[in-house]
């Protein structure tokens, strides 16, 4: 079933959750909410369920508005972060309990519904503990009946509230990859909710990036990851180098370094910020080259196939930080030593204009910026 | 190191803990029980049993007890109810209901039943409405049903009102995605969780039901086998220094006060275990 959203609008006092925020979500597809805490995601989800109300604008199941309809009515599977489950029933009870509190007519009979729930169990490999009470489970096995309960009512479209955010690194990526694979069995339209930028992208078919109660780009995981529309999704995935100057004659004018930059529709002399991930620099170990940002080598990371160089900028006043990753052999073939002097370059500079960002608003998520340098921000 | 220390727990002092613990229970409770039961014992069997099954007697056990569990189930519920509402919604003048709620705490019990009483009289404010329809309050069993739910309300809300507030409300929003009206999430999600705790307010408003007596005596009309509670007979024959057979009915009142509080300790141990052990 397809979900449409349109002109959702969610205020807590003061506070706009969500900002006129417009979605389709095609049938049959999982798509990826992803965004900071606080922007709003986890409120969409819930006013695409019933849970919330919106202050405006409508949802739409399958074509038909849906605002008013209460929870109950509208056949959605709901997956909460902290699983949600009844904690005096077992495994059994709580999976069947969608069926059990069916009206009368609809009521499967015992032997459908003792088949139908060992169904379920089977399908999230639990059918070796029906028996048990929720507290007697892993986090990983409780958000798996969790599952299994919302789906035992064949819900129209499955909704997930950052379902693996209370486990751990490991479990997290096992049930990341199970839950992909229950989707390609399934093909259940689902929504799940998750500030895991790496999650996100490994699980989703579509990623909506969201920030402040607004929709910063939509597209598949490759397409937001490669071409990042705004400022804050280049940050948001993934680690980024950012440079602040001014362009002029192709070339990124960063204090008295020059970065050379490819075709740009950037006005002579204005203010530009560069972003490039650490895969995407390149470390020249000539120091007197006349291109590129002046650097100094901090300290080499040489773990697994890749390595990673920190750097800390030698140009102004004020210390950046800088990070490059590039394969392992062509580090070691630059024979790179704590306390060197390089220049950074890169091919692929992403630039965009500095927007006057209003107070409060970060422009960036803190923790993926790694070096500002030039003007200073 | 021996396997005992080894076995020890984390958290110390758990020999003196448990000594100090003895050592109170026996001082304030348990030593005043057991000159009860030696008072009583100066008896002999047949003594003892001509002085607790005397008609007279055996009706006030009925009327005690059967008040009591009457009282503390009307307790139960409305204690529920009172709490849900004190939890789940905000209205003005909130806090001085939850204050309220206190006051029967506080309250000596000889002002409730005084109060009471000249309610429900016929010439009071309630009791001149009531008698007409041929509803007597004042001076009957339904007064002393009166006082004991008006002392016992307390118990049941602020034994509910923790665990309520402690409940997920994500909880009824699984159970309301599953199709599960109002009514459905209440009984098969909401109210299991709170079985142990309403069955341990009404424990102790039933505890509290059986051993009242101030409030009682002014309502109750004290007509003897109709409206007389068995602490009243204790006073009395202790007014006649008939020592000996207050003590025998007090033991009969401990005995049977006891059985019936293990009975809902079982109870609540089991409801506890249905929550998968917690």
């Amino acid at each position: 079933m397809s979900i449409r959203v349109q002109n959702i609008v969610k205020r807590f006092g003061n506070f706009v959750a969500l900002d006129d925020v417009t979605l389709d979500f095609p049938q049959g597809q999982l798509v990826g909410l992803l965004g900071p805490s606080g922007c709003g995601k986890t409120t969409l989800l819930r006013i695409i369920a019933g849970l919330e109300s919106a202050d405006g604008g409508q949802v739409f199941l399958d074509g038909e508005d849906a605002s008013t309809a209460h929870v109950r009515e509208r056949q959605v599977g709901f997956v909460f972060q902290h699983y949600a489950l009844f904690r005096h029933m077992t495994v059994f009870d709580n999976i069947a309990f969608g069926l059990r509190v069916k009206p009368r007519k609809q009521r499967p009979n015992a032997e459908t519904l003792r088949r139908r729930v060992h169904e379920l169990l089977e399908l999230v490999q639990m059918d070796s503990l029906a028996t048990r009470y929720p507290n007697q489970l892993s986090g990983g096995q409780r958000q798996r009946v969790a599952l299994a309960r919302a789906l035992a009512v064949e819900p129209r479209v499955l909704l997930l509230d950052e379902p693996f955010g209370a486990l751990d690194a490991k479990v997290r990526k096992e049930l990341r990859r199970w839950l992909r694979q229950l989707h390609e069995t399934l093909h259940i339209t689902s929504i799940f909710v998750t500030h895991d930028q790496e999650e996100a992208l490994e699980v989703s078919d579509q990623v909506v990036l969201m920030n402040h109660g607004r929709v910063e780009q939509i597209g598949a995981p490759a397409q937001v990851y490669e071409q990042p529309a705004t400022p804050f999704v280049y940050g948001f995935l993934g680690a980024v180098n950012l440079f602040h100057g001014r362009v002029h004659d192709n070339q990124l004018h960063v204090g008295a370094d020059r970065l050379p930059l490819a075709d740009n529709g950037f006005p002579a002399d204005a203010e530009a910020l560069g972003f490039v991930r650490p895969h995407e620099l390149e470390i020249d170990p000539d120091p007197l080259g006349k291109e590129g940002i002046t650097a100094r080598v901090a300290r080499v990371l040489a773990l697994g196939a890749t390595a990673r160089v920190e750097l800390t900028g030698a140009n102004g006043q004020s210390v950046r930080h800088y990070e490059v990753e590039l394969p392992r052999e062509r580090a070691a073939a630059l024979q790179l030593s704590v306390g060197q002097s390089v220049r950074l370059k890169s091919a692929r500079i992403r630039l965009f204009a500095p927007e006057p960002q209003p107070a409060g608003r970060t422009l960036l998520p803190e923790g993926s910026l790694i070096g500002v340098d030039g003007e200073g921000i | 190191m021996s396997p005992r220390a080894i076995s020890r727990r984390v958290l110390p002092g758990f020999p003196l803990a448990l000594g100090y613990t003895l050592v109170y229970l026996s001082l304030i409770v348990l030593i005043p029980l057991g000159a009860v039961f030696l008072k009583t014992a100066t008896l002999t069997w047949a003594e003892f049993w001509a002085i607790i099954s005397e008609p007279r007697v055996v009706a006030s056990y009925r009327i005690s007890f059967g008040i009591s569990l009457i009282a503390a189930a009307i307790n139960a519920v409305f204690g529920l109810i009172f709490a849900w509402v004190l939890v789940r919604y905000t209205f003005p003048g909130k806090r001085i209901v939850d204050a309220l709620v206190d006051l029967p705490f506080a309250l000596p019990t000889a002002v409730a039943g005084i109060a009471l009483t000249a309610l429900y009289a016929g010439n009071g404010w309630l009791g001149q409405w009531l008698e007409p329809m041929g509803v007597k309050v004042a001076f009957t069993p339904l007064g002393i049903l009166v006082a004991l739910t008006f002392i016992g309300l307390p118990f049941v809300v602020r034994t509910v009102q923790p665990i309520l507030e402690d409940l997920d409300t994500e909880l009824e929003e699984a159970a309301a995605s599953l199709g599960a009206d109002r009514w459905q999430s209440f009984w098969w999600v909401v109210f299991p969780v709170l079985v142990p705790a309403l069955l341990t307010g009404f424990a102790l408003a039933f505890a509290r039901a059986v051993g009242e007596y101030g409030s009682v005596i002014f309502i109750a009309g004290n007509l003897p086998m109709v409206s007389e509670i068995t602490p009243l007979l204790i006073i009395t024959k202790l007014e006649q220094y008939d020592y000996v057979g207050a003590t025998a009915i007090a033991v009969v009142m401990l005995v049977f006060s006891f059985v019936l509080l293990f009975l809902i300790n079982g109870l609540q141990i089991w409801a506890n275990r249905r929550h998968g052990g917690i």
